[in-house]
């Protein structure tokens, strides 16, 4: 286990630990939106990783960064965002130092997205199977007809898709399985990563099952890592192998999901387990009071500390650390120190 | 703890009903343009609200169930093709001007998107003042002031921190707050909300659910809440009906819906949502059937029929009434349980 440590210090793709590749590092990330009154600090020095195979949740509250988290690594943030600081190394490559050129290349190929609302994203007037061809003839040129078929059709087939899907147009196909096409481009060129916003979200509870189970499969024919963002905490358990919670811009709580769900640490996870509505009892509803911050503005000391129910002095002061409390479990709060 | 639905027989029989709804429905299209085409948004739909206690009526469904066709309806937003919505004992069709100025006071509603209901360029005050001048509620400042801020202090925020701001300079949370908040000032009996939970963050849901209870527990004021989220409906609704495409597939008091579902559609609902906890993993497999069979399914019988893993010959041949299944009005819509009617 020693090792494992040493590795998360150094964060770099050694090979030591086979299954514990480490596939994204990012390190200190921060991005800021300009406006007339101040810069929003949206991402506020956040470092996390990933391995290889494994997918990892990003949640919290909407405005919480996780979006623009994922679109730094991507390094799509548009301005009046920009990268004001900060590491993002995709298998050792510094994607933020990187020309457009070379980014070009790592899009799609290394590292994929499925955007929010991506079944929206396709062209309507172009059959499903152009667009998938599109993404691989860009990256990988011209490719003879038969074979560029029998990709596709494998593709869609992976996804759970007849395959008289490769001759219809978007509006032909039902949300669900416009969302399992848009997952297929996304692996279609067997990316080291994919990031997922939100692939389920505006789908029909039994239409979202089908597609999560899409994912489940494709992580464990491909051993492709993902980020999976969302805010349904019941899909993450279901779907992520770790969980790392965001609040306000800040890295609050990383641990396995097991950990997170058990033992949640800081108090604003437990806030987040504590409100999962349940099917299986009636019990009264968990209430929190209080109102985030100007983000334009953060507090000196913790960003928790006007919601928190634990908070203390010490809270108004210093802005905790995210620190390993145990065996892969990290946490940023005061209570564990 | 948890007051229970509409079963006090005695209530049920003496006091007129606060609404009640016979028979609604809903076709769109087959107009001279689109001779033929229709779609049956809603389909013979019927319920009831008892006048007292105030109760919340949970309606369920997914998209395109015709759960916000029946909340357009009832707000007067649609015309029904057939069917009776009655408001006390009235038909609101009929209504006259009086009255509708009457209806329009007590049934209020409060919508999913607490961004596009405000102005922006009004201060979000606005929305209480509009209600007080339409339907003269207060005749001097002073006590205009003071009915909101009694509102405001209902739903959990002070007045003088949210009222004189901007829409944008509002949290998705504060702003479905307020909506909540002008909604109560009126004194309605009844509010339809719809889907008021679904764009508010998960820690902030548990506040609006908590201040529909409280209306319902301390201002008499029911409820016709409209979700596709069948786990916030069980947890505060006392009656609920989920719906499939425009027809209730299964109704009763929410707890015996979503404990013991009996319609394989709820059935389905019910497995696919995600359990949160990880050491509850899915272990079974969903399968949705292709589009050619979701298209080419019959319009006389059972409009789950292509869906369902326990179908029959006789599912096709006619739309399945709601059987009773075990008393305290808990009905089904499936041949499934004819046996238990006899």
């Amino acid at each position: 286990m020693a090792k494992v440590q040493d590795q998360a210090v150094t964060g770099t793709a050694s090979q030591n630990g086979s299954s514990r590749n480490v596939v994204l590092d990012v390190q200190g990330l921060r991005v800021h939106y300009e406006t007339p009154r101040g810069d929003v600090i949206a991402v506020n020095g956040v470092s996390f990783k990933i391995y290889a195979g494994e997918t990892l949740g990003l949640v919290g509250e909407s405005g919480c960064g996780k979006t623009t988290t994922a679109m730094a690594v991507l390094r799509l943030v548009q301005p009046p965002g920009r990268i004001v600081e900060g590491k993002v190394l995709l298998q050792g490559t510094n994607l933020v130092e990187i020309n457009e050129s070379e980014l070009r290349e790592v899009r799609w190929d290394k590292l994929a997205l499925i955007p929010q609302g991506a079944m929206n994203s396709l062209n309507p007037v172009m059959r499903i199977s152009r667009q998938i061809a599109d993404g691989i003839e860009t990256h990988e040129g011209r490719q003879p007809r038969d074979k560029l078929r029998e990709r596709i059709m494998e593709l869609l087939n992976l996804v759970g898709l007849p395959g008289r899907v490769y001759d219809m147009y978007p509006h032909e196909l039902s949300g669900g399985m416009k969302q399992r096409v848009c997952i297929a481009m996304a692996i279609s060129l067997n990316p080291a990563l994919v990031i997922a916003d939100e692939p389920t979200s505006a789908l029909d509870v039994v239409v979202q099952r089908v597609v999560a189970q899409t994912l489940l499969d494709i992580k464990d024919r491909m051993h492709v890592s993902m980020i999976l963002i969302g805010h349904d905490m019941g899909l993450q358990a279901q779907l992520v192998d770790r969980i790392a919670v965001m609040y306000a811009g800040n890295m609050v709580e990383i641990a396995p999901t097991g950990g997170i769900f058990d033992e949640p640490l800081h108090p604003y996870t437990q806030v987040l387990i504590a409100s999962i509505p349940s099917i299986k009892e009636r019990k009264p509803l968990k209430i929190t009071e209080g109102v985030t911050h100007d983000l334009r503005n953060p507090p000196p000391g913790c960003i928790f500390q006007y919601r928190c129910p634990h908070v203390m002095e010490k809270c108004r002061v210093a802005a905790p650390p995210l620190r390993e409390l145990r065996q892969d479990h990290l946490v940023a709060c005061h209570l564990y120190e | 703890m948890w007051p229970a639905t509409c079963m006090n027989e005695k209530t049920m029989s003496l006091e007129p009903s606060l609404l009640e709804i016979r028979n609604a429905t809903k076709i769109y299209g087959g107009g001279f343009l689109a001779s033929g085409q229709t779609t049956v948004a809603l389909q013979d739909f019927s319920l009831r609200i008892p006048g007292s206690p105030a109760t919340i009526t949970a309606i369920a469904g997914e998209s395109g169930s015709g759960k916000t066709t029946l909340a357009n309806a009832l707000l007067g937003f649609v015309k029904l093709t057939s069917g009776q919505i009655l408001y006390r004992g009235v038909d609101i069709a009929t209504l006259n001007r009086e009255q509708r100025m009457d209806y329009r006071r007590h049934v209020q509603a409060i919508f999913q998107d607490p961004y596009e209901v405000y102005n922006p360029f009004y201060r979000v005050k606005h929305i209480f003042d509009m209600a007080i001048g339409n339907f003269k509620l207060a005749s001097s400042r002073a006590a205009a002031a003071d009915l909101i801020d009694e509102a405001m202090t209902m739903v959990g925020l002070r007045g003088e921190e949210v009222l004189e701001k901007y829409p944008h300079q509002l949290s998705g949370g504060q702003r479905q707050r307020m909506m909540m908040a002008r909604a109560y000032m009126l004194k309605p009996h009844l509010i339809v909300a719809d889907e008021p939970v679904s764009m508010v963050d998960a820690s902030l849901r548990a506040m609006i659910l908590d201040i529909m209870m409280r209306l319902r527990a301390n201002s008499n004021i029911s409820f016709l809440y409209i979700t596709h989220d069948l786990s916030t409906a069980y947890q505060i609704g006392d009656q609920i009906f989920v719906l499939y495409q425009g027809s209730v597939a299964e109704t009763g008091s929410a707890t015996k819906v979503i404990e013991q579902p009996k319609h394989p559609y709820v059935q389905l609902l019910i497995n696919s949502i995600p359990v949160p906890d990880p050491d509850m993993k899915w272990d079974t497999k969903v399968q949705l059937p292709s589009e050619e069979e979701l298209r080419s399914k019959s319009s006389s019988g059972c409009r789950f029929y292509p869906r369902c893993p326990q179908r029959m010959e006789r599912c096709l041949n006619a739309q399945p009434p709601l059987y009773l299944v075990d008393g305290e009005q808990h009905e089904v819509a499936c041949y499934l349980y004819d046996h238990d009617s006899r």
